[in-house]
């Protein structure tokens, strides 16, 4: 047996009898958890109408594996904060955030969740990057939903590149090893 | 009975009470003194029939006495006839309610309360509308500033300055007139 090279992810020895697959853990977890990603939909604004769009049959979210919009965050997996998030809005977005469960992840759809956009003003928040941190920023006023599915795939890549095992499960790991 | 009919009835009816009547392209106002707008408003709703208060909104002169000034907007679906009365509120002085008059009022002048800080004296309810409880400013006065004052009340809600310069959509305020105060005025090179 060659065990797989580092550059690939998994592989298939097909003298081997029956459905084996080497990989990582790492490899595995990843894979599982970024065609799976259950979105937390944070519409705000119009930007959320580009959300719907995306979500819906002709541009198809569901390819990517992330069209189950769970309206309960304790089911979610990836926040899309659309829209403008004002001041009064933010610890409500905050306190939604703070109840997903590990693992997640954070989409700033559009200028004013990235940066407050056009909204200089005393009643927003410049950037939902104040209080929750984003992995991906997606810009236009509001994004195409091109855009969204772009700032999924991206972060598809971002949870390839993640150690979810030797990283998120230490104590697992620790336990394992004693 | 059209509006102009209706502002000439109610000066007639009210005398020194009313200040002033203008007319400006087919809208009538009244300027009444603060303490006969009740009784004025209530009038102009049982006797002259304006069913609808389309709004209540406030003005803030800062630097002139009587600082603030309420402006009521009127209208009758029977007579489909428009009608403002507008009075000037010095700092710190309550203005009466018109929510028993209107009940649409209650809002409106919540809302005025939030954003200008005149309070209403017999109001059901006289809680801030947008902003949170707590919170310190009343952000549509003249001299709160369009970025905002920083504010923390924990677990209610902060705010923090936003950066105004070189904003695409930051208009020049207090420069020239509309135009040039405008952003597409300021070309990219400047």
């Amino acid at each position: 047996m060659v065990a797989p090279a580092d550059s690939t992810v998994a592989a298939y020895d097909s003298k081997v009898e029956g459905n084996i697959i080497f990989t990582k853990m790492d490899a595995a977890i990843n894979w599982m958890r970024k065609n799976s990603m259950w979105p937390m939909p944070m519409g705000l604004a119009c930007c959320a109408i580009e959300m719907m769009a995306a979500a819906c049959s002709r541009y198809d979210l569901s390819r990517f594996g992330a069209e189950v919009m769970r309206f309960s965050p304790r089911q979610a997996d990836v926040m899309i904060v659309a829209g403008t998030v004002t001041y009064k809005m933010a610890l409500a977005v905050k306190r939604v955030w703070d109840q997903m469960p590990e693992p997640k992840w954070c989409i700033a759809m559009g200028a004013c969740a990235s940066s407050g956009g056009m909204y200089r003003s005393y009643a927003v928040l410049q950037g939902i990057d104040q209080l929750i941190p984003v992995d991906v920023y997606i810009s236009g006023c509001p994004p195409r939903p091109e855009a969204l599915l772009e700032g999924m795939m991206r972060l598809q890549r971002k949870i390839e590149t993640e150690h979810s095992f030797t990283e998120q499960k230490k104590e697992l790991i620790a336990e394992l090893t004693a | 009975m059209n509006a102009a009919q209706m502002a000439d009835a109610l000066k007639q009816k009210f005398g020194d009470a009313v200040l002033e009547t203008k007319e400006f392209r087919g809208e009538h106002t009244l300027v009444v003194k603060l303490a006969s707008a009740k009784p004025l408003l209530a009038y102009c709703r049982d006797e002259l029939n304006f069913d609808y208060l389309v709004d209540v909104s406030s003005l803030d002169y800062m630097g002139k006495e009587p600082r603030f000034e309420m402006v009521y907007e009127l209208y009758g679906y029977g007579h489909l006839q428009h009608l403002r009365v507008r009075a000037a509120v010095a700092e710190d002085v309550e203005v009466p309610t018109v929510s028993d008059i209107w009940p649409t009022a209650n809002w409106h002048e919540r809302e005025v309360y939030d954003m200008m800080g005149i309070k209403f004296s017999g109001h059901p309810d006289m809680r801030r509308i947008l902003m949170w409880e707590g919170y310190p400013f009343h952000p549509l006065r003249k001299d709160f500033p369009l970025e905002g004052k920083p504010s923390d009340m924990p677990d209610v809600g902060f705010t923090k300055t936003a950066p105004m310069a070189d904003g695409p959509f930051v208009t020049s305020a207090g420069t020239g007139d509309t135009v040039t105060r405008e952003p597409r005025s300021r070309r990219p090179t400047e």
